[in-house]
């Protein structure tokens, strides 16, 4: 999204609210704009807070948030972000706070302060293991049941544990361990995607309009 | 165009008519019902003639598949015309036509449903996702082609079909149908 250099200025402004002020500045621990977005990151306990603050605050009002989701980094030692999309209708503006954790850590749930995080933070838990404290019914939510494993991180193998299959002597579906019949198939990650460096034309506007 | 609308028209070739009625076969049966009143036939015929013009199919629409299954069943490509009609219980459909990514979750439902069809029952797999699990072949959530579940009647590649290629699909169940040309499946 490429945003106009007066809404660039009202995030920064945000930005500096934010970091500056009494109550917030002790939530988090520093604010960035990267590529005209927002970022807050913040302290983990005080994730709660936080939120509480960025929707009460006459001048954040992000009343909406629009998704919960995790990020997996097996190399960090607190391997697991925790990303929240927030949304301001009434100032027009969005935030994203980050907050990290590792498998055992529990978040602390936003349940209380937003409804719709009950089944975001359901599928966090489901596709990265991430624990929410005091959610109120922590249960999985996409995968099969008795699924084992959370299949978004990045040790998860993409294939699985178990495929499933007709028994006809059972007269049931059953499970069974992973057989590939066909190979993996050796994709070209140098697509035009990845691979490129070359600066499209056009582009270094979007740079000026940032700094 | 003074020439063209003088012009005298071509004239109009008469062929005769491929069935006539000095044939054979008609004049047979023509004599059969004006002399007995009923024509005999083979039941087995009868029964598939009647299997192929009566497909009612259970919509299990899994994913995109279920669009082009849908517009099948519209007035465009009005599978009405061959007997065939939607149906939403298994209970009343003779095919089930699988549109879409069967995922392990949905296996034991999917089965559930195929044991509750009566018999005769037919099952068409629609689209690569059905056929061998397509696009997600390598996923940890997909079953690598529905006929692990059910057996499959009619393969209709594509991603997803066109409803003209499930229509064709569909006719070509017909022709199996009136091949097997048994009572008994």
């Amino acid at each position: 999204m490429t945003l106009s250099a007066e809404a660039i200025d009202n995030l920064k402004e945000l930005a500096a609210y934010i970091e500056d002020g009494q109550e917030p500045s002790a939530y988090i621990e520093r604010c960035e704009v990267v590529r005209g977005e927002l970022i807050i990151h913040a302290k983990r306990d005080q994730i709660g807070k936080l939120l509480r603050f960025l929707r009460d605050d006459a001048q954040c009002k992000f009343e909406t948030l629009l998704d919960i989701c995790g990020v997996d980094y097996p190399a960090r030692k607190e391997r697991f972000d925790v990303v929240y999309h927030l949304l301001s209708m009434r100032l027009v503006q969005r935030v994203r706070v980050k907050v990290t954790t590792d498998e055992e850590t529990p978040v602390p749930s936003v349940v209380d302060l937003f409804p719709a995080a009950n089944w975001n933070e359901r599928e966090a838990f489901d596709m990265y293991g991430i624990l929410f404290s005091n959610h109120p019914d922590l249960r999985r939510i996409l995968t099969d049941y008795g699924f084992e494993g959370h299949p978004l991180r990045k040790d998860f193998p993409l294939t699985g544990h178990v495929e499933v299959k007709y028994d006809e002597v059972e007269k049931r579906v059953v499970y069974q361990p992973v057989k590939l019949v066909q190979e993996y198939r050796n994709f070209d990650f140098l697509s035009p995607w990845e691979g490129m460096q070359a600066v499209i034309p056009g582009d270094e506007k979007a740079v000026d309009a940032e700094s | 165009m003074s020439d063209l609308n003088n012009a005298t028209p071509p004239a109009i070739k008469t062929e005769p008519s491929r069935v006539r009625g000095d044939d054979p076969m008609f004049a047979s049966l023509s004599d059969e019902i004006a002399d007995k009143g009923f024509v005999v036939a083979k039941l087995d015929d009868a029964i598939a003639w009647a299997r192929t013009g009566s497909l009612m199919f259970m919509s299990f629409g899994l994913a995109c598949c279920a669009v082009e299954m849908m517009q099948a069943a519209n007035p465009r490509y009005d599978m009405e015309r061959f007997g065939m009609a939607p149906r939403g219980t298994p209970r009343q459909s003779d095919l089930m036509i699988v549109a879409g990514t069967l995922t392990n979750k949905m296996a034991p439902a999917m089965r559930k449903v195929y044991d509750q069809m009566a018999e005769p029952r037919y099952v068409i797999s629609m689209g690569s996702c059905a056929n061998g699990g397509g696009y997600y072949h390598y996923s940890y959530s997909v079953v690598r082609g529905c006929d692990r579940i059910v057996p499959v009647d009619v393969y209709v590649p594509g991603c997803p079909p066109t409803a003209e290629a499930l229509m064709y699909g569909l006719l070509q169940l017909q022709k199996k149908i009136r091949r097997e040309g048994t009572i008994d499946r």
